[in-house]
C-alpha cells in the first residue's frame, strides 16, 4: 500500500499543527461556533448528540496492521474501546473528548492517518472496491489513481468550500462493486481496443433527499486526463451549484436543472481549457504512485489444496464459512476472506479494540500485513493462501469475525442511527437487531440466498437504504419513530433504486413486516432464484398485499 | 494605519468600497429564513438604487452592476486609474470582462465573500489569473479570516481586507500553513510531483 514520503508526513503534521491552533483559538474565544464548525467538520470533527464524534479517513480502504494496531490503542485510550465503520471506508469513533482530538490527530500521524475531509463541503475520502488488485474480474487496478486523487483532493484550495460535501468513487472492475453510479463523481477505468487506459465518468448521482443515479459525462475519458477533467466538473459546481437552499446543494441538482446534455457541454469548454497544464499526470508520476501497490510476493501454489478440501469436507460450519466468506483471487492457491462486523446482536459495522488487534495480527499471520474496509462496512484480507483459510477461520471465530453472514439478510448495512447521531429521525441499531434475532436461523439465512438489507436513521441515507433489495428508513411522525420500508433497489451494474411499499411503520412491527416480506418470497420463488430477482419479475404488489393485508392495488405513496 | 494585507504583509489601505446602502439589498426568504448564499446571477440591485449611489472621490472600488450602470460617468475615472470594481459573491466575472478590451485596465478587482464560507470567489481567482490574464490586485473583502488566507491566496488573491473585528496583525501567520501543498494552483503553480523527486 501507499507508504508517506516526507512530503506528505509534512503535509499531515502541519495539518495536526494548524489544527491545535484552531481548536486553541476556539476554546480562548477568538473563533466562533461558526466559524470553527467548518474547520472542525474538514478535521472529522462532529458534535453529536450525547459526545462529540470523529471520522477518521481510511483513503480507499486501506489498513495497514500497524494502523490498526494503532486505532486499537486510541479507542481504548481516548474512546470506549470500540470504533464503527461507516460506509465510505471510515473509522468513526463516538466518544472522544473535545479536547483530546489534537492529540488523536497527533497520534494517528504517526501512523500516517488522518481524519482530512472526511466531513464538510469539500471532496471526501474516495471510496472504491475492497478487491482491487485481486478481483479476477479487474480490468485496471484503481488504488494508483485513487491515491493520486487523495493528494489532489487533499487541501486542494480552490474547492475546500463548495457548495455541499462531495464524494468520489473508482471502480476498475467488470462489476462495479464500489457503486460509482450514486456518487458525485464515479470513475469506471476502462480499457479501449488500443489498449489504452482511460475512464468513462459519471456525475451527479446520490443518495440522501433526492436519490438520483447518475449520469455519464463521458464516455472516454485518457487517465492522464482524468484529474482534470474531475477539476472542470468541481469549477462548474463551485461556481454555479446552488448555495441558497442546502437541500438543492448537491451536484446532481445542478445536473438535473442543466440536463446532461447542456452540463456535459459546460464541462467539456471547460476542461478543453485545462486538459493540459500542470495538473495533467504523466508516465512517471503514475508509476511512481502504482509502484506502491505491485503485488505482493506471492507463492507459487496449486489451484487446488489437500488439506483445505479434507477440512471443508469434515466441517460444515468451515465448509458454510468458505461458502459465504471466501472469494475468488486472481492468483492461483489464493483467497480473499471477509471478516464479517455483523455478528448478530451487535451493531453493524462496530468493531472492539481486541477484534481491531486480531484482524491485525490475521493480516500479520496471512495476508501480508494488510486489511480492507468493505463500504459494506466488514473487513477483507485479500491475500490469503487456501492452506491458511481454516487456521484463519480458527483464529477469527474466536475473535467473533467469522459469522458466516456475507451477502445474506443479516449482512445488514446499517447507520449509527439515533443511538449517536444528532440528525436522526429514528434509531437504525435496535432495528438491525431485531431483524437479525428474528432471522437467527444460519441454515435457514443461507437457503435464502443473497438479500441486502439496508437502514438508514433519515433522509441523509448513510445506510444506503435506497440501493437495498430492502431497504428501511427511519422517519419521524409526530416525534416519534416510524419506519418506512422500500423494495428492489440494487446496487452494481444494476443500479437500482428501492420504492417505497406504503405507509410507514412501529419499530415492534419490523421485524413481522421483514418476515412477511420473505415468506412471500419463499412462496414465489422459482428454483434457487434471488430475492431481488423475485422482487423484479412480480413487482411490489404481492408483497404490499401480504405487508398491508389487503389486495393488491395501486395505492399512494410518498417517498 | 495598517490595517490591510497586500502581500503577505501589512499595509495602508488607499481604497475605498462603495457600498449599496443597507435598505437597498434585496431580502430573499426561503422557509421563512434569509437566504444569504444567492443563487449564481441574481440581480444585485434595482436601475434606480445604482443611479441614485453617490460616487465619492478618491481611489474607489465600485460595485460590479455600478460600473456596468454608469460606464460613461465612470470611464474618466478609471482612466486616471482611481477606480476599482468589486463583484458580490453570487456574480459572474465575465460580466466584467465583457466590459473592457484589458481587463488589466483595472487596478484593483475586489471579491466580496459574503460568508467565508461561499467558495465561489476561489474558482473565479483561479479564472481570473490563469484564464483572463489578470495581473493587478485582487482583493478579498467582507467576511475574509485567518483560517482561509493560505487557499485565498494559493487561489490568486494577492490583498487583503480582515473582517473589521479581528486583528490582521495576528492574521499573517495564515499564510504560513503548509509548506509544500500537493497541487497547481495560482501561487505554486506546479504540482508537488512536479516540484520535488519523490520518495
Ligand atoms: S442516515 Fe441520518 S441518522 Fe443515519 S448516520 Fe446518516 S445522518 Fe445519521
Amino acid at each position: 500500500m501507499y507508504r508517506y514520503d516526507a512530503f506528505d508526513q509534512q503535509l499531515i503534521d502541519e495539518r495536526v499543527a494548524q489544527f491545535r491552533d484552531q481548536f486553541r483559538r476556539y476554546q480562548a474565544g477568538q473563533l466562533s461556533e461558526d466559524e470553527f464548525r467548518p474547520l472542525r467538520l474538514q478535521n472529522g470533527l462532529y458534535i453529536q448528540r450525547h459526545a462529540p464524534m470523529l471520522r477518521i479517513a481510511v483513503p480507499y480502504g486501506l489498513l495497514a496492521s500497524h494502523q490498526l494496531r494503532k486505532l486499537a490503542d486510541i479507542a481504548r485510550r481516548y474512546d470506549h474501546g470500540y470504533g464503527h465503520f461507516s460506509t465510505r471506508h471510515n473509522l468513526q469513533l463516538n466518544w472522544p473528548k473535545l479536547e483530546d482530538v489534537p492529540d488523536i490527530l497527533a497520534e494517528l500521524a504517526t501512523v500516517q492517518m488522518h481524519a482530512i475531509q472526511t466531513s464538510g463541503n469539500c471532496v471526501r475520502n474516495i471510496t472504491t472496491d475492497p478487491f482491487a488488485g485481486i478481483a479476477p474480474d479487474e480490468i485496471i487496478d484503481p488504488r494508483p489513481l485513487a491515491e493520486i486523487l487523495r493528494q489532489w483532493s487533499s487541501f486542494h484550495p480552490e474547492f475546500a468550500y463548495l457548495p455541499r460535501k462531495f464524494k468520489f468513487a473508482i471502480n476498475g472492475c467488470q462489476h462495479d462493486r464500489a457503486v460509482v453510479r450514486v456518487h458525485d463523481i464515479g470513475i469506471e477505468l476502462l480499457r479501449n481496443a488500443a489498449g489504452e487506459t482511460g475512464a468513462k465518468i459519471w456525475a451527479g448521482g446520490g443518495l440522501g433527499r433526492t436519490p438520483i443515479i447518475g449520469e455519464v459525462v463521458s464516455d472516454w475519458v485518457p487517465w492522464e486526463h482524468i484529474i482534470t477533467y474531475c477539476e472542470a466538473i468541481l469549477r462548474l459546481y463551485n461556481r454555479y451549484g446552488r448555495r441558497d437552499n442546502s437541500f438543492k446543494a448537491r451536484i446532481k441538482i445542478l445536473v438535473k436543472a442543466l440536463g446532461i446534455a447542456e452540463f456535459r457541454r459546460q464541462v467539456e469548454a471547460e476542461f478543453a481549457q485545462t486538459k493540459s497544464s500542470a495538473t495533467t499526470l504523466d508516465q512517471s508520476e503514475y508509476e511512481r504512485v502504482a509502484k506502491h501497490f505491485q503485488a505482493p510476493a506471492y507463492e507459487t501454489l496449486p489451484a487446488e489444496n489437500t488439506a483445505f478440501e479434507t477440512a471443508r469436507a469434515t466441517h460444515p460450519a468451515f465448509a458454510e464459512w468458505v461458502k459465504r466468506c471466501v472469494h475468488p483471487h486472481r492468483v492461483s492457491g489464493y483467497r480473499a476472506v471477509t471478516l464479517s462486523l455483523k455478528a448478530h446482536g451487535g451493531a453493524p459495522g462496530n468493531i472492539s479494540a481486541a477484534q481491531m488487534e486480531s484482524v491485525a495480527d490475521l493480516a500479520d499471520r496471512y495476508s501480508f500485513g494488510e486489511a480492507r474496509v468493505a463500504h459494506e462496512q466488514n473487513l477483507v484480507l485479500a491475500d490469503v493462501r487456501l492452506a491458511d483459510l481454516f487456521e484463519l477461520w480458527r483464529s477469527a471465530r474466536e475473535a467473533g469475525l467469522a459469522t458466516p453472514n456475507i451477502g445474506l439478510l443479516t449482512d445488514i448495512i446499517c447507520c449509527p442511527g439515533g443511538d449517536f447521531c444528532a440528525l436522526a429521525n429514528a434509531k437504525s441499531i435496535p432495528i438491525a437487531n431485531a431483524i437479525q434475532a428474528r432471522f437467527d436461523n444460519l441454515d435457514y439465512l443461507f437457503d435464502l440466498g443473497e438479500i441486502a438489507l439496508n437502514i438508514s436513521g433519515c433522509m441523509n441515507s448513510c445506510g444506503h437504504h435506497h440501493v437495498g433489495h430492502i431497504g428501511i428508513l427511519g422517519v419521524d411522525k409526530d416525534g416519534s419513530e416510524w419506519y418506512q420500508i422500500s423494495l428492489g433497489g440494487s446496487q452494481g451494474n444494476a443500479t437500482r433504486l428501492g420504492q417505497v411499499i406504503g405507509r410507514a411503520f412501529a419499530a415492534h412491527e419490523v421485524p413481522d413486516v421483514i418476515e412477511k416480506i420473505i415468506a412471500v418470497f419463499v412462496e414465489q420463488r422459482e428454483g434457487d432464484e434471488r430475492f431481488i430477482d423475485v422482487v423484479q419479475r412480480l413487482g411490489l404488489a404481492p408483497f404490499k398485499a401480504r405487508v398491508y393485508g389487503i389486495p393488491a392495488k395501486e395505492e399512494v405513496t410518498h417517498a | 494605519m495598517l490595517d490591510f494585507i497586500k502581500g503577505t504583509t501589512l499595509a495602508a489601505n488607499e481604497w475605498k468600497t462603495l457600498r449599496y446602502p443597507p435598505s437597498a439589498a434585496e431580502e430573499h426568504k426561503q422557509a421563512g429564513k434569509t437566504v444569504v448564499h444567492k443563487v449564481t446571477g441574481t440581480q444585485a440591485a434595482d436601475m434606480e438604487t445604482i443611479a441614485a449611489l453617490k460616487i465619492p472621490a478618491g481611489k474607489l472600488i465600485v460595485p460590479l452592476k455600478v460600473w456596468i450602470a454608469r460606464q460613461e460617468e465612470l470611464r474618466p475615472r478609471l482612466a486616471a486609474g482611481e477606480l476599482g470594481v468589486w463583484c458580490e459573491s453570487f456574480e459572474v466575472i465575465e460580466d466584467l470582462l465583457a466590459t473592457v478590451d484589458d481587463i488589466n485596465d483595472f487596478p484593483v478587482i475586489a471579491w466580496d465573500f459574503v460568508r467565508f464560507t461561499d467558495g465561489r470567489g476561489y474558482s473565479t481567482a483561479a479564472l481570473l489569473r490563469q484564464r483572463y490574464g489578470y495581473r493587478n490586485e485582487l482583493r478579498a473583502i467582507g467576511d475574509v479570516l485567518r483560517d482561509q488566507l493560505f487557499y485565498l491566496r494559493r487561489c490568486g488573491f494577492d490583498a487583503y481586507e480582515l473582517r473589521a473585528d479581528r486583528s490582521t496583525d495576528a492574521a499573517l501567520t495564515g499564510f504560513a500553513d503548509f509548506s509544500e501543498p500537493y497541487q497547481a494552483s495560482v501561487h505554486i503553480d506546479q504540482p508537488l510531483w512536479r516540484r520535488h523527486i519523490r520518495g
